[in-house]
């Protein structure tokens, strides 16, 4: 589904990415650990499409065409779509109209009709159990004021919206309470299916015990230098990065 | 990217979205601007003899006056002479109905989308259209005259109702109040007249479409609202305009009176033409708004979004008079391209425990200019007296302006005066962020605007709403790259 070959990225004429190289098959969930700073977000950023990362070499191939001619929204469109690291704030727009929004674009996008009012309001009901998101968040502006969790709550639920294909979750644990760890993973289990797939972007073993990977990769200095099973992550979180560092340096 | 920057190109010269030509025959008197071009004005109309003296005595005022220089404006020179005063469609007629009306105006109507058989059902909304300087069709008056509410062209009230006109016009904002009120007072041409009669609360929302129509033809717009003790009355103004090669003066005047315990809603959707993308041939819209609170507990609030224009000056403003009386501003002010808008509101607060609230939403975007001015003053009488002003700026770009020139006088101890003020721009991030869930730049845009201008949007009618949030939309498009 996803082949990223032989990828740079460089931003502001700093090197950030340097041959990265990584293959995500439909069915399958992914988790890519790593120091900070290595450029996990990054990635994330480029496969989305942000234009402020420079791709210098390389390709991204997502279901056989190149994504780096699609422009972000049509890149979503088709099906990728991003939990971010720090989901921004948008004052005044509802995530009610939000999610309205971006649905009726989606499904216009692939010849479907727009949802009625009615159909529509249910099926965003229909999410919000899938996440647990019982409070009235879709009621207020997007993501203004909501607390650190209850933003990462915001983007799974916003996921289980859209029914992406490939979902990238940057860091979606990180600020979550035990309880919202595992509301989450559930509602990213739920949405599994053999057609999607997804890569976590972590930097704990503990969300892997709910969300079992089938690949684990640590990336370092904007490549991926290692990949394992869930094993992996277990290793890591005992010892840490070291010794993979001191690997590479021999 | 490059299917951003053809989205760009396409909608930066795309055609103004209203800019058509109507081809109504037009009856004009010759340019320029004489005692004799009054006198000519007045005949035509009908008037007596008094109306003709308000004009040429405003008219003498006006002739001392220099235009004012004050405002964050680059005003072109203007020359008086070369305007058009007065323009009356010729077909004039009162119609029973709509298959009486000339064919081409309907076609006008529909292009708007306000045709006024949509109108009439769907909102329910008396629809008193101003075509040029002369009303042309009137409905929903069976309706209001069964409560005794008076709703007209004001050359018809300057008829029916001599009275009501005399002892009001002129009395919020008297001739000589600025250089654009008294050309206006010299040579208005026609607008709407409103009267509420004592306790009535008007169930419609009354409503007038302005828009100018013929060729190089200055419009003077004169309205008049009068809330008697405990009325109400929710009125909606709203104009788009042809295009255009000639720059085209707009000097409106409205004047408000709000007695004991009655509340006048004014809300205007303003979308003149701005001028094509180096500000050539938009409208220059000078405008002067004024309310008075003559009564205890009454109340003014306006409520305007501002979208057109290739120059705004305008500050819809309140008297406090009466004791426990209240105003309002709620304001979205577009500005794009090249077109610069000067706007904001006065709240002199003349009565004890006086109330008001400025809310004003600046977006610029292009290369164009956008300030707020506002006053409030506190009058030594004014006891307990309070005004709360909170005035934002957006910006799109980098290339635009904005601007807050807040004039603040408290006269009196007791009065508390707060002003709170922000400049804010739409973030990469932000659109980053719409985007990745497959909403295009445009329409991110438009949602982030609508956002930002929430607060004033929600005090707009229903229906209004619905479309100012469209013209919102329209007004930015291709205006962030
Ligand atoms: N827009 C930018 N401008 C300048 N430097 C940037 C920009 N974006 C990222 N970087 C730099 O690129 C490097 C990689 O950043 P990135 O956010 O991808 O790391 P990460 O692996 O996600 O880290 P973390 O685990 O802390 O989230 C960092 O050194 C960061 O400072
Ligand atoms: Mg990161």
């Amino acid at each position: 589904m996803l082949e990223i070959k032989n990828l740079y990225v460089s931003v502001q004429g700093k090197q950030i990415i340097n041959g990265l190289n990584l293959k995500v098959n439909a069915g399958e969930v992914h988790a890519i650990m790593g120091p900070n700073g290595t450029g996990k977000s990054t990635l994330a950023s480029v496969i989305a499409g942000n234009t402020a990362y420079e791709v210098t070499e390389g390709e991204i191939i997502y279901n056989g065409k190149n994504l780096m001619e699609l422009s972000i929204e049509d890149r979503a469109r088709e099906g990728v779509f991003l939990g971010f690291q720090y989901p921004v704030e948008i004052p005044g727009v509802s995530m009610t109209n939000f999610m309205r929004t971006a649905l009726d674009e989606i499904r216009q996008y692939r010849g479907q009709e727009p949802l009625s009012a009615g159909a529509f309001l249910k099926y965003m009901n229909q999410k919000k159990e899938l996440v647990e998101l019982h409070d009235k968040l879709n009621n207020r502006s997007v993501n203004q004021g909501f607390s650190g969790g209850e933003k990462k709550k915001n983007e799974i639920f916003q996921m289980a919206m859209l029914e992406p294909q490939l979902a990238i979750l940057d860091e979606t644990d990180s600020g979550l309470d035990i309880d919202a760890l595992r509301i989450v993973a559930s509602g990213v289990n739920k949405l599994k299916t053999k057609e999607n797939a997804t890569v976590v972007i972590t930097h704990y073993q503990r969300l892997l015990d709910y969300i079992v990977p089938d690949f684990v990769h640590v990336m370092y200095e904007g490549k991926i230098v290692k990949t394992g099973d869930k094993n992996l992550a277990l290793e890591l979180e005992e010892k840490g990065y070291d010794w993979i560092k001191k690997e590479l340096m021999a | 990217m490059s299917n951003q920057q053809d989205i760009l190109g396409e909608v930066t010269t795309s055609d103004y979205k209203y800019g058509f030509y109507s081809d109504i025959e037009t009856e004009v008197i010759p340019k320029g601007l004489s005692e004799e071009v009054i006198r000519i004005i007045s005949a035509k109309k009908n008037e007596p003899e008094w109306l003709l003296d308000f004009r040429l005595k405003s008219y003498q005022k006006w002739l001392s006056m220099e235009t004012p220089r004050w405002a964050h404006l680059n005003i072109p020179s203007i020359d008086f002479q070369n305007i058009i005063y007065f323009a009356a469609p010729k077909k004039k007629a009162q119609y029973e109905s709509l298959d009486e009306v000339d064919p081409e105006l309907i076609d006008t109507f529909n292009k708007l989308g306000i045709s006024l058989e949509e109108q009439k059902v769907l909102s329910g909304v008396a629809v008193d259209a101003v075509i040029d300087s002369v009303s042309v069709k009137t409905t929903f008056s069976d309706t209001l005259s069964k409560l005794g509410i008076l709703f007209m062209s004001f050359s018809e009230a300057v008829h029916k109702h001599p009275d009501l006109v005399k002892k009001y016009l002129g009395s919020v904002v008297p001739a000589a109040d600025n250089y654009f009120a008294a050309l206006n007072s010299a040579v208005f041409s026609d607008g709407s007249f409103c009267y509420i009669p004592k306790g009535v609360r008007s169930p419609v929302e009354l409503s007038t479409y302005f828009r100018i129509n013929a060729a190089n033809t200055g419009q003077f717009e004169r309205t008049l609202i009068i809330a008697d003790e405990g009325a109400y009355v929710s009125y909606l103004e709203g104009c788009t305009a042809p295009q255009r090669d000639e720059n085209q003066l707009h000097a409106a005047i409205v004047e408000i009176i709000a007695h004991t315990d009655a509340e006048v809603k004014y809300s205007t959707v303003q979308n003149w033409y701005p001028g094509d993308k180096e500000g050539k041939g938009g409208i220059y819209n000078f405008v002067t708004k004024r309310g008075m609170c003559q009564g205890d507990r009454s109340k003014i609030s306006w409520t305007q979004v501002e979208t057109g224009s290739a120059i705004t000056w305008k500050y819809p403003s309140c008297i406090l008079k009466g004791d426990y009386s209240v105003g309002e501003f709620y304001s979205v002010a577009v500005t794009n391209n090249m077109q610069q808008a000067d706007t904001g509101s006065k709240m002199i607060h003349l009565g004890k425990h006086t109330k008001s609230t400025i809310i004003s939403k600046g977006i610029s975007a292009g290369k164009s200019h956008n300030s707020y001015r506002g006053l409030v003053r506190i009058n030594p009488k004014a006891e307990h007296s309070r005004n709360f002003s909170q005035c934002d700026s957006l910006l799109l770009g980098d290339k635009c302006g904005a601007h807050t020139f807040p004039y603040i006088e408290t006269n009196n101890p007791t009065g508390i005066v707060e002003h709170e003020a922000t400049t804010s721009k739409i973030s990469d991030e932000q659109l980053f962020y719409c985007k990745q869930r497959g909403i295009d730049t445009e329409k991110a845009i438009g949602l982030i605007v609508n956002g930002y201008a929430k607060e004033v949007l929600n005090q707009l009618p229903m229906e209004f709403a619905v479309e100012a949030q469209k013209l919102l939309s329209i007004s930015l498009e291709g205006s962030v790259g």
